[in-house]
């Protein structure tokens, strides 16, 4: 953003009231942690993901035993393999959401641009996937495409581009009839073309918005599969599978499901925050004067 | 009328459904019999022909959506011996009670959490309530579940940690409360919302202005608009209900739909996870429909004929 203060742009405008959110920047502070641990975290420890200390089975967490938050009944280290869950849960963040959106921005752009039978037909279709539970379809999906991890990451991202393309089709039809696009068809410009270099950039804040909201959820639905047994398989885990795992043993050792448990949550609180303020701070319709 | 028709534009879809999720599961790789301990190549044959599954694909297509119709989802691949639709009656007893309790117990404790929220806004109570929700919508259910038991089950002994023991009223409280917990949130959320927005309409101003004591304005004009957003949420809440039967039933062991789904997936039994998807998609559109007419009551702006 190069505007001057004189100059305030929309972007910078939501910015200043991002940064005037106490609790977005929290969040973002948790994010960025969390994010670190992930990725140095696992060099920090003696021992990796499926290393088996054979002296220390079903240990709690203790700064002195080497294994910071404990171990599970077979002597694996919980803070490694519970970073190991977080660097998937946001692997899954990152594919996913792309997959969706670009399935979403595709769907809605062409829909809206091209009106008439056609985006009767694309929209009410997303109106009855809309009404079916939707999971249901990831678990199918996740059955036919198999274990594999990206698979996986693909077939939850299919599903998540519903409400973005409902988005992004409604801004292409607040587009299509304004002047620089007929000046583009009446230039000649391709259809696609069209679509790629006029429309999808002028829709590109609201979808970059909702895609933040779409995060914890696709998070979410990874861990929620993981957790059925559905998700990602040994020799890797995930928070959802080690909070499955520690489920089984809390009755004597419930650290193995509270750790876990803590990561996955203060994950999903901190993106949701996040998300939500950054919705009210794009969102110009309740725009207060500053 | 309006509700004829409307069931029989239910029908096309509920037909695209049946299709759809007959092909997926025939596209899947890994068939139902190849994890069998006697896989012998003839073992194997003679089981997909007694399940028919060597026959061309539109003649098991055909024979499976003239089946749906008559109510025979087919034979269960897994559970020998035992017919989907039995699974089915035997999981849904289960799965309805936890999941119209947990429903009436949503609606009862968050419409009045909501009503008290927006009553008293940008008060303690407020806050309360939106922190609350705010916590209860960020806690997954799995990992609710367990927490729950661990607490009630295992530390203060007050309820059995799993079990069904058909349907005694201590196995259900746990189920019933974990599942409940994220729709009393959003419940709670959308009624403060929806209160909120409507005491700030003309039309209520009006009515202060008439002199109307406030205790009326609330039950006789605000209340019944102030819900079109809560009724609005049940259509997608029964969905959430499914899905969240899928973690509860898992967790406390109870055997419900979603159990055999869950173990379905896992086991490819691919007339069991039909069954039930098409199951589930015919109890939403049938709901939404409800939730569409009930829309119509609440709202004269939108009553369709």
């Amino acid at each position: 953003m190069t505007e001057s203060g004189a100059v305030r742009g929309p972007w910078s405008d939501a910015m200043r009231r991002l940064r005037g959110n106490r609790v977005a920047i929290r969040s973002a502070c948790v994010i960025l942690v969390l994010l670190l641990l992930a990725l140095v975290g696992p060099f920090l420890s003696a021992y990796a993901l499926d290393d088996v200390d054979w002296d220390h089975f079903t240990i709690p967490p203790s700064l002195s035993s080497g294994h910071w938050l404990g171990t599970d009944s077979i002597g694996r280290d919980l803070f490694v393999r519970s970073l190991f869950g977080l660097r998937i849960s946001l692997l899954v963040a990152v594919v996913a959401t792309l997959v969706s959106l670009a399935i979403g921005v595709t769907w809605g752009a062409v829909a809206g641009y091209a009106g008439g039978r056609l985006d009767a037909a694309m929209m009410r279709t997303v109106d009855v996937l809309y009404s079916l539970p939707y999971i249901f379809f990831v678990i199918v999906l996740t059955v036919l495409f198999g274990s594999g991890l990206y698979l996986m990451f693909i077939a939850i991202g299919a599903v998540g581009w519903l409400t973005m393309a409902r988005i992004v089709r409604g801004q292409t039809l607040a587009l299509r009839d304004k002047e620089f696009i007929e000046a583009a068809i009446v230039a000649g410009v391709p259809t696609a073309r069209i679509l790629v270099r006029h429309v999808v950039p002028n829709v590109i804040g609201p979808v970059i918005v909702y895609a933040t909201l779409t995060i914890p959820q696709v998070i979410l639905f990874e861990s929620f599969l993981s957790f059925l047994g559905l998700g990602v398989q040994e020799p890797l885990t995930s928070l959802g599978k080690l909070i499955a795992e520690g489920a089984l043993e809390m009755e004597t050792s419930a650290w193995m499901l509270i750790v876990p448990a803590t990561f996955l949550v203060m994950l999903l609180a901190s993106l949701s925050l996040l998300g939500d303020a950054l919705r009210d701070a794009f969102d110009t319709s309740q725009r207060r004067p500053a | 009328m309006l509700t004829l028709r409307r069931l029989l534009g239910a029908l096309p879809t509920l037909f695209i459904i049946v299709t759809v999720a007959f092909f997926l599961m025939r596209l899947a790789p890994g068939g139902p019999f190849d994890e069998e301990q006697s896989s012998s190549a003839d073992v194997k044959r003679n089981l997909e022909a007694a399940y028919g599954l060597d026959r061309p694909l539109y003649q098991q297509y055909l024979a499976y959506v003239g089946g749906v119709l008559r109510g025979d989802f087919g034979p269960s691949f897994r559970y020998r011996n035992q017919s989907v639709a039995e699974l089915i009656g035997q999981g849904l007893p289960v799965s309805a009670t936890l999941g119209v309790f947990a429903m009436l117990l949503a609606i009862s404790i968050g419409v009045p959490m909501g009503l008290l929220a927006a009553l008293h806004h940008r008060q303690f109570v407020d806050h309360a309530v939106t922190g609350l929700s705010l916590t209860a919508i960020v806690l997954p259910g799995f990992v609710i579940a367990p927490l729950l038991a661990l607490v009630f089950g295992v530390y203060l002994q007050w309820l059995p940690v799993a079990g069904w023991e058909a349907g005694a009223p201590k196995y259900l409280v746990l189920p019933v409360v974990t599942l409940s917990l994220p729709f009393i949130a959003y419940i709670a959320r959308l009624m403060r919302g929806g209160l909120l927005e409507v005491l700030s309409a003309p039309y209520l101003r009006t009515a202060r202005a008439k002199g109307i004591p406030g205790r009326a304005i609330l039950w006789r004009h605000a209340l019944k608009p102030a819900l079109l957003p809560v009724v609005s949420f049940l259509g997608p809440a029964t969905a959430g209900v499914m899905t969240g039967s899928l973690v509860v039933e898992q967790v406390y062991g109870l055997p419900g739909i979603g159990r055999y789904f869950v173990q379905g997936a896992i086991n490819r039994d691919y007339t069991l996870v039909m069954g039930v998807v098409i199951l589930y998609a015919t109890l939403i559109v049938v709901l939404n429909i409800l939730v569409d007419l009930a829309y119509g009551w609440l709202d004269p702006r939108i009553r369709h004929d």
